[in-house]
């Protein structure tokens, strides 16, 4: 078990190491003076000029500078913002809460409807449900997700007034930021209606962030399941007499929920991304809105350091889905 | 395909005759209802593209702003001139839905191509090299799929400079993985083949090889994957415009014609809604067909 | 009293090609503690015969029979409720890759307990006791802690051992087993074969062996069944099959035996190939391939008719005395006849 756990955390160091290669060598590439844009100071004097010179290792061969890069990373230093002139790492610490309550909202709508869905499509093959289901869930999976959050605020905020259009609160509520997560704080604060105010502005996004996950999902389960039921031990269990609601849910989810924890690890990917535009559209002060607005305000090491950290994220999320698919299957458990 | 002709059974005492593979083919496709009506309105959407200038009633730059923000013609104070209403400098919103067609065709097809034939070259030289050089290109496509595809795009286009040159390249870097990896899958196995040892037997050079021999033999699995290509690459494309780091206004990009009107979104439902239902419609149907072109020319799913 | 009847059995797949027979008037009674073989090539249509009797066709698979009962009750019209108390229990049936027929995730003990508590109705403690009890009887060694090993980590012959189990837990009037021992080493073949043989005498069970192997028919059968193209050929004693087959594919099958060729150079084999969906003859299906075919048997399907002790499928049964008349009035097409 501990081999197999440290097989697969060695195989991330090499992705590792590339996506800090990228960062490096990206910023690199920014028009301008590339010590300003490292240092996040604009109009340094010279004096100034050539002791960060000295310190980013300019004056030295290129994979000794990448070597200084490499050792600040580890260290957890990615440079400070431009604007606020706050460390990289703190204010995407500082946001980042904002990002998973919203990532882990989305994927557990999408996982709550998605689940069931595809199951049932693949039971009823080619029946209206299941032709029903995946033409909803190609749609889905289609879907422009920056027109769908505005299509939806003009239906629920703007047709209905049901949702409110923007933000995670309501202004007039002030919650002292324990966990970071609003949901938790809100009921800790014991203020009235905080915590209805933090769903009703979680409700939008979470739907858009979820279309397309749960379009995924949804599919992947239907032809996982399918595939599982034509097996040789689904035959058995028929052989056996087991009703078919036992076959299902137990003999043929236990080995269709494998591939679609693999699915839903590579959704988180997905998820960031869609999180950077379903943040922009509804002002959710995230960590992808925080990248846009560095990117308009020119800020370098808030977007080179808040991308290699949200790439580190989506890695080191995609081994944790790796190991529980160890765990779940035990044949890769006991085979490597 | 060959194959399959060449099994045909002996032409006695014959109760029927398996049908030729592209009659097959087209069996198993248009069968597929959904794959057909993506191919319907694929192809509306390139006629469209083709006579935007006789079909748009308006230019898609003209502005007036005394007719700003009219609603589409079956809304009061709307006209049949601007049939789905103008937008907030008085720009005919259908005429500008044309003339995106075109760019986001454009844009599908140069991403897609410049993604197919690096990709390609990529996944035949790591198949075919193996060793240090595939470690080093499938690690790199690794690192690239590993990392959010729009978050890499996004940081490629704003060290560039946005443009909607700029975003077609940083779309076309973060869907290479795919095909380099069916590439190199297709090498791999059609490699220990018989007839690519044959052929090698016979004194054919690996270049030969990697193009005469191997290369059609992996096109269906590409032109399933270039299909889905086609759709991501219009996507993410108008994603990056939507952000304002695409097509610059006052292009009638589709993406972008969204980011010119969010702020509208209370007033006007209509320069909204249109432009993103265009690409929802396109995107589907290149989706349509992606998967109805997969399950027509995987032999697993036959039955 | 007859275990198993089947009368006129017809199992038909619609594909995008017409509707494929599987399986094409198959007639067969069965009795108590009897042993049959079923021997044809892969695609004969044995398998599907007795996934029938278990009721286990696939959707769109339709089943068609005059007449279909077990122990005296009607399959046929009996609901899938009741249908499922009998399978499992009364009808049981082992396959061909013990390894894919277990499922992966779950460990051998809870894949016997089910079966166990399903139909016996026993408690977890009972059950893990009869299921040791069980795994002991099919010989596989400490028992107790192969419990808890997943099917993965045992061999082929483990596993098919712990299906043998599994198929004998609620003691079966009759368990049909599908080419047994063909996925599995040579050595433990034998071993496989033995473990069935003994377990059918001693529990009087009846024991159906699908195979296409004939080696393996004559080891364990009393009885043999031979199909070819979803049709039986033949059916009658094993001892009179194997002295003197009737019909000429049983014959042309034993003749491509190696025990039975010494001192040839060659191997025997039957030209051709199993007709597929598209090719099916008019007349006889095994014409095409038949040394002794006519005009006659191409153009006209023999009926399966009682014949010698059995049943066969056949205008010129070797047996028959008229036969080489009958076939020169017949236009003989068939090699054999025609030199």
């Amino acid at each position: 078990m501990l081999r197999f756990i440290l097989t697969r955390v060695s195989l991330v160091i090499p992705t590792f190491l590339g996506i800090t290669l990228l960062a490096f060598f990206l910023i690199r590439l920014v028009p301008g003076d590339p010590i300003e844009t490292l240092a996040g100071e604009r109009g340094i004097d010279p004096a100034r000029h050539e002791q960060l010179r000295k310190e980013y290792g300019f004056d030295q061969p290129i994979l000794v500078q990448y070597g200084i890069y490499l050792a600040r990373v580890l260290q957890g230093d990615l440079g400070k913002s431009m604007i606020t002139q706050e460390p990289v790492l703190s204010e995407f610490s500082e946001l980042f809460p904002a990002t998973i309550e919203l990532a882990v909202c989305a994927i557990l709508f999408a996982l709550l409807i998605g689940l069931p869905a595809g199951m049932l499509a693949a039971i009823r093959r080619n029946s209206i449900f299941d032709h029903g289901v995946m033409g909803i869930s190609l749609t889905g999976y289609s879907m422009p997700i920056f027109w769908w959050g505005l299509i939806l605020i003009l239906l629920f905020s703007v047709q209905f007034d049901l949702t409110p259009v923007s933000g995670r609160i309501d202004v007039l509520y002030y919650i002292e930021p324990i966990t970071g997560f609003l949901l938790i704080d809100t009921l800790l604060s014991e203020e009235e209606g905080a915590f209805w105010s933090a769903v009703r502005h979680l409700i939008l996004p979470t739907i858009v962030l979820g279309t397309v996950p749960l379009a995924v999902i949804a599919r992947m389960t239907r032809s996982a399941m399918l595939e599982v039921l034509g097996e040789d031990y689904i035959r058995t269990a028929k052989a056996k007499g087991l009703s078919r609601f036992r076959i299902i849910a137990l003999h043929a989810l236990r080995n269709a929920l494998i591939p679609v924890v693999t699915v839903i690890g590579l959704q988180v990917g997905v998820l960031f991304t869609g999180a950077i535009l379903t943040e922009t559209i509804f002002s959710w002060p995230g960590v992808g809105k925080w990248l846009i607005d560095a990117i308009f305000r020119r800020d370098y090491p808030v977007l080179q350091g808040g991308a290699l950290l949200l790439g580190i994220v989506v890695m080191s999320v995609n081994l944790l889905v790796d190991l529980t698919y160890g765990l779940i299957n035990p044949r890769i458990r006991h085979h490597r | 395909m060959t194959a399959e002709t060449m099994e045909a059974p002996p032409a006695a005492a014959h109760t029927a005759t398996p049908p030729h593979p592209l009659r097959e083919f087209w069996g198993y496709f248009s069968a597929n209802h959904g794959a057909v009506a993506g191919l319907v309105i694929i192809i509306a959407v390139v006629l469209v593209a083709l006579l935007a200038d006789v079909l748009a009633p308006h230019s898609p730059y003209v502005t007036n702003t005394t007719i700003a923000l009219q609603p589409p013609f079956w809304q009061e104070g709307g006209s049949i001139a601007y049939p789905l209403g103008t937008d907030p400098i008085g720009r005919d919103i259908l005429s500008r839905l044309i003339y995106g067609a075109r760019l986001s065709l454009l844009i599908g097809i140069v991403v897609v191509a410049i993604s197919i034939v690096i990709g390609t070259v990529l996944g035949l030289v790591a198949g075919f090299f193996r060793g240090l050089t595939e470690i080093f290109i499938m690690r790199l496509m690794d690192i690239i799929l590993t990392l959010p595809s729009l978050l890499l795009a996004i940081v490629i286009v704003a060290v560039l400079g946005p443009g909607l040159m700029n975003s077609m390249l940083a779309v076309a870097l973060v869907i290479l993985p795919h095909y380099v990896r069916l590439a190199r899958a297709a090498v791999i196995t059609e490699t220990s083949k018989d007839y690519v040892t044959a052929a090698r037997v016979s004194g054919a050079g690996t270049a030969r090889l990697m193009f005469r021999e191997v290369l059609p033999n992996c096109t269906a699995p590409l032109i399933v994957q270039a299909s889905l290509g086609i759709s991501t690459a219009i996507l993410d494309a108008a994603a990056l415009g939507f952000l304002g780091l695409g097509a610059q206004p006052p292009s009638p990009e589709w993406g972008t014609m969204l980011a010119d009107a969010r702020e509208f979104v209370l007033r006007a439902w209509w320069v909204v809604t249109f432009p993103g239902l265009a690409i929802l419609i396109t995107v589907l149907a290149f989706n349509l067909l992606g998967d109805g072109l997969r399950d027509a020319l995987d032999p697993k799913l036959k039955r | 009293m007859a275990l198993l009847e089947i009368e006129n059995l017809s199992v038909e797949f619609p594909t995008q090609g017409g509707v494929m027979r599987a399986v094409d008037g198959v007639s067969l009674t069965l009795d108590e503690g009897e042993v049959l073989g079923v021997v044809g090539e892969s695609g004969s249509g044995k398998s599907v015969t007795m996934l029938a009797v278990m009721g286990l066709i696939p959707f769109p698979g339709r089943v068609k029979a005059d007449k279909l009962t077990f122990n005296g009750r009607d399959l046929l019209t009996m609901s899938e409720s009741e249908r499922r108390k009998l399978t499992g229990k009364d009808v049981a049936m082992i396959f061909q890759e013990p390894t894919t027929s277990l499922n992966p995730s779950f460990t051998i003990g809870f894949q016997l307990a089910e079966t166990l508590r399903l139909h016996e109705g026993m408690d977890r403690k009972a059950a893990r006791r009869r299921a040791i009890e069980l795994l002991e009887q099919v010989g596989i060694p400490s028992a107790e802690s192969r419990l808890s090993a997943f099917p993965h980590q045992l061999s082929g012959g483990m596993n098919q051992r712990v299906m043998i189990a599994m198929a004998i837990a609620c003691n079966p009037k009759l368990l049909i087993a599908d080419e047994p021992t063909t996925a599995l080493d040579v050595t433990i073949q034998a071993q496989i074969l033995d473990l069935l043989m003994t377990l059918q005498k001693e529990r009087n069970m009846a024991l159906v062996m699908i195979t296409h192997n004939m080696g393996v028919v004559a080891e364990t059968a009393r009885r043999v069944m031979v199909m070819y193209a979803g049709q039986i050929m033949e059916e009658r004693s094993a001892a009179d099959l194997f002295d003197s087959p009737q019909h000429p594919y049983t014959a042309a099958l034993l003749a491509a035996l190696p025990e039975r060729s010494e001192g040839a150079t060659r191997l025997a084999t039957i030209p051709g190939v199993v007709p597929g969906l598209y090719d099916r003859p008019r007349g006889c299906l095994f014409s095409p391939r038949c040394a002794y075919a006519t005009e006659h048997s191409r153009n006209v399907r023999p009926d399966l008719r009682p014949w010698a002790g059995g049943q066969i499928r056949c205008h010129y049964p070797l047996g028959d005395p008229n036969r080489n008349a009958e076939i020169q009035a017949d236009h003989p097409v068939g090699a054999e006849a025609a030199s």
